[in-house]
């Protein structure tokens, strides 16, 4: 696959992020290499082989239904950049 | 030209858990703003999310009730996007290998007319935060207190052509879900939240149309006139030569239409991928075959049930069944030996009377079924006339009041005293013989007013049928 600038563009604006002319040619050339070797892989027969999505083979992990003391909320806001003392503010967002 | 309407729904769940999907914080609602969350629900680096069990039974529970195929090998994977009511930038959801699938819900029209909803997936996931934006100033304020709350989305095939055919659907499925017990369906708090996919094409065409998608509806009075809506303005665009847009569509209530939101997203590009934090899940046989064990008589099996077992007619046993506490009301009173018709009459009449009027479900209300029981068979003993009983009943409706004293304190008894019925008549008798006069000149109209004058002579207390006849007597042993 050709990883083309617009291409970058778009990944970037669903990123939220804004490179400049320079990061964004860094950007494509990296991103060039890392997909030209999913092509190594995907030269691969993995007909029949079920996709793994978890490296461990570990299964059902659950929990009861079991109310536990939520954590304190002045402890949680103070990993808000921006917040009150009853909430995390952030840059207008509006649908 | 005739315009087909072509109708799919995406249905949001609440399941009714005690903690969240993937932390122990409480689901309870309300609460101050963030004091329902940790480091897990608000998405802090680092913390690792852990599958609540019955998340997991909830939805098997629902898939299992909607006919679906559960998939045996499960799991969750991440939905991408940035808006702050997430602040993990992610939804843990299921795209990939969804719980269940291929359901099949029957439902009946009015016409009596019968057809079947294909459930396209049934999928579990985490709920959003709030955000309240607040109009003077420049930024959002976010409480994550609902954030990780556990959803099941319940996708349809587009089979629906009316509105009606949608109502009826989210009527048997409100009904199976609180049923089954995994959601109280409250569409006014937002358990059960809708979203109307809708589009139009030339009837008889195959095709499907560019479709919209609707939100905001908070009732099913408008999902309908949002269908409404919706199907004339699509139809209204086509027919001027013009196309309908793929969008997101806000329904505003007061406005009575449909309006275009501002897209969360540049684009619908959610870059899923499997999500390495939550193990994948297998469901064993055994596992599956307990839960369908477990599943409860549903609506519909108890009707018929009710027509077979006890004679009633599909009309009461459809009354009774319309809520689950209601149904299991009903069926504790037959336990402590109640005659079914009568209570049936009692539940349909008196009880939904009461909570249409305070504006309450069955599962909310005090009143139990010991105490109309007691009532009721102090109406069949005599010892109550029903006037008086109907009476009693709102006065211990509220909160479950001893009937057998508030009728001592108020002397409510009946009074069954043949000589102080008769006494009654004769003292009635002798103060109105204008109307004694009027019945014998052949106005059966003054016979009711000589009941009602003894009755009230009796304080209200006597057996209506018992003063009918004394008075009927009398009259014809004077002619």
């Amino acid at each position: 696959m050709k990883i083309t600038e617009e291409l970058v563009d778009y990944v970037a604006i669903l990123s939220r992020l804004k490179p400049d002319e320079e990061e964004r040619a860094r950007i494509t050339a990296e991103l060039e290499k890392i997909v030209s070797y999913m092509d190594v892989l995907n030269a691969l027969d993995t007909e029949g082989i079920e996709p793994l999505s978890h490296v461990f083979p570990v299964k059902n992990v659950l929990r009861e239904d079991a109310v536990e003391p939520s954590f304190l909320r002045e402890e949680l806001l103070k990993n808000a950049p921006v917040g009150d003392e009853e909430a995390f503010l952030v840059p207008k967002a509006v649908e | 030209m005739t315009w087909e309407t072509v109708i799919g729904l995406e249905t949001h769940v609440e399941l009714c858990t005690k903690t969240k999907i993937f932390c122990s914080c409480t689901t309870e609602f309300g609460g101050a703003p963030n004091t329902h969350c940790c480091p897990v629900c608000t998405g802090m680096p680092g913390t690792l999310p852990v599958l609540n069990k019955k998340v997991l039974e909830f939805a098997v529970k629902a898939g299992l009730a909607l006919n679906g195929e559960i998939t045996r090998h499960c799991k969750f994977d991440r939905k991408n996007y940035f808006y702050p009511d997430l602040p993990k930038a992610y939804q843990i959801s299921q795209l990939y290998l969804p719980i269940a699938r291929n359901g099949r819900v029957p439902i009946r029209l009015e016409s009596g007319a019968e057809k079947v909803v294909h459930i396209h997936e049934l999928h579990m996931e985490e709920d959003a935060g709030k955000l309240v934006h607040d109009p003077w100033l420049e930024e959002t304020r976010c409480d994550y207190n609902r954030c990780g709350v556990p959803l099941i989305e319940i996708v349809t095939e587009p089979d629906f052509r009316t509105a009606e055919e949608v109502i009826a659907y989210l009527e048997k499925l409100r009904s199976i879900l609180q049923y089954l017990g995994v959601s109280d369906c409250k569409m006014q708090e937002g358990s059960l939240r809708c979203d109307v996919n809708l589009s139009v094409r030339p009837a008889g065409s195959m095709e499907l149309g560019t479709r919209t998608e609707m939100k905001n509806l908070s009732s099913f009075k408008a999902i309908a006139r949002a269908i409404a809506y919706e199907a004339k303005r699509q139809i209204e665009l086509m027919e001027e030569g013009k196309s309908v847009v793929q969008e997101t569509r806000r329904w505003d209530e007061n406005k009575d239409a449909t309006f275009a939101m501002r897209s969360k997203e540049n684009a619908q590009d959610y870059r899923y991928f499997p999500d390495p934090d939550v193990p994948p899940l297998e469901i064993s046989e055994e596992y599956l075959e307990q839960l369908r064990r477990e599943q409860p008589e549903m609506a519909e099996e108890k009707m018929a049930r009710y027509q077979r077992e006890y004679g009633l007619p599909p009309y009461d046993t459809q009354m009774l069944t319309s809520q689950k506490a209601l149904a299991a009301f009903f069926e504790t009173c037959l336990s402590l030996g109640s005659d079914p018709k009568q209570t049936a009459n009692w539940i349909m009449g008196q009880v939904l009377g009461q909570l249409s009027a305070k504006g309450i479900e069955a599962k909310d209300m005090k009143l139990t079924p010991s105490t109309l029981v007691t009532l009721i068979s102090m109406v069949k003993g005599g010892r109550l006339n029903r006037n008086t009983a109907v009476k009693v009943f709102e006065a211990v409706f509220d909160d479950d009041g001893d009937v057998e004293g508030y009728v001592k304190a108020h002397g409510l008894e009946q009074i069954n005293d043949p000589e102080a019925l008769t006494a009654a008549v004769e003292k009635v008798f002798a103060a109105n013989t204008q109307s004694v006069a009027d019945f014998k000149a052949g106005k059966e109209k003054a016979f009711g007013f000589l009941v009602g004058q003894v009755m009230r002579e009796m304080k209200g207390k006597a057996d209506p049928q018992a003063v009918n006849s004394a008075v009927r007597k009398k009259l014809n042993a004077e002619r």
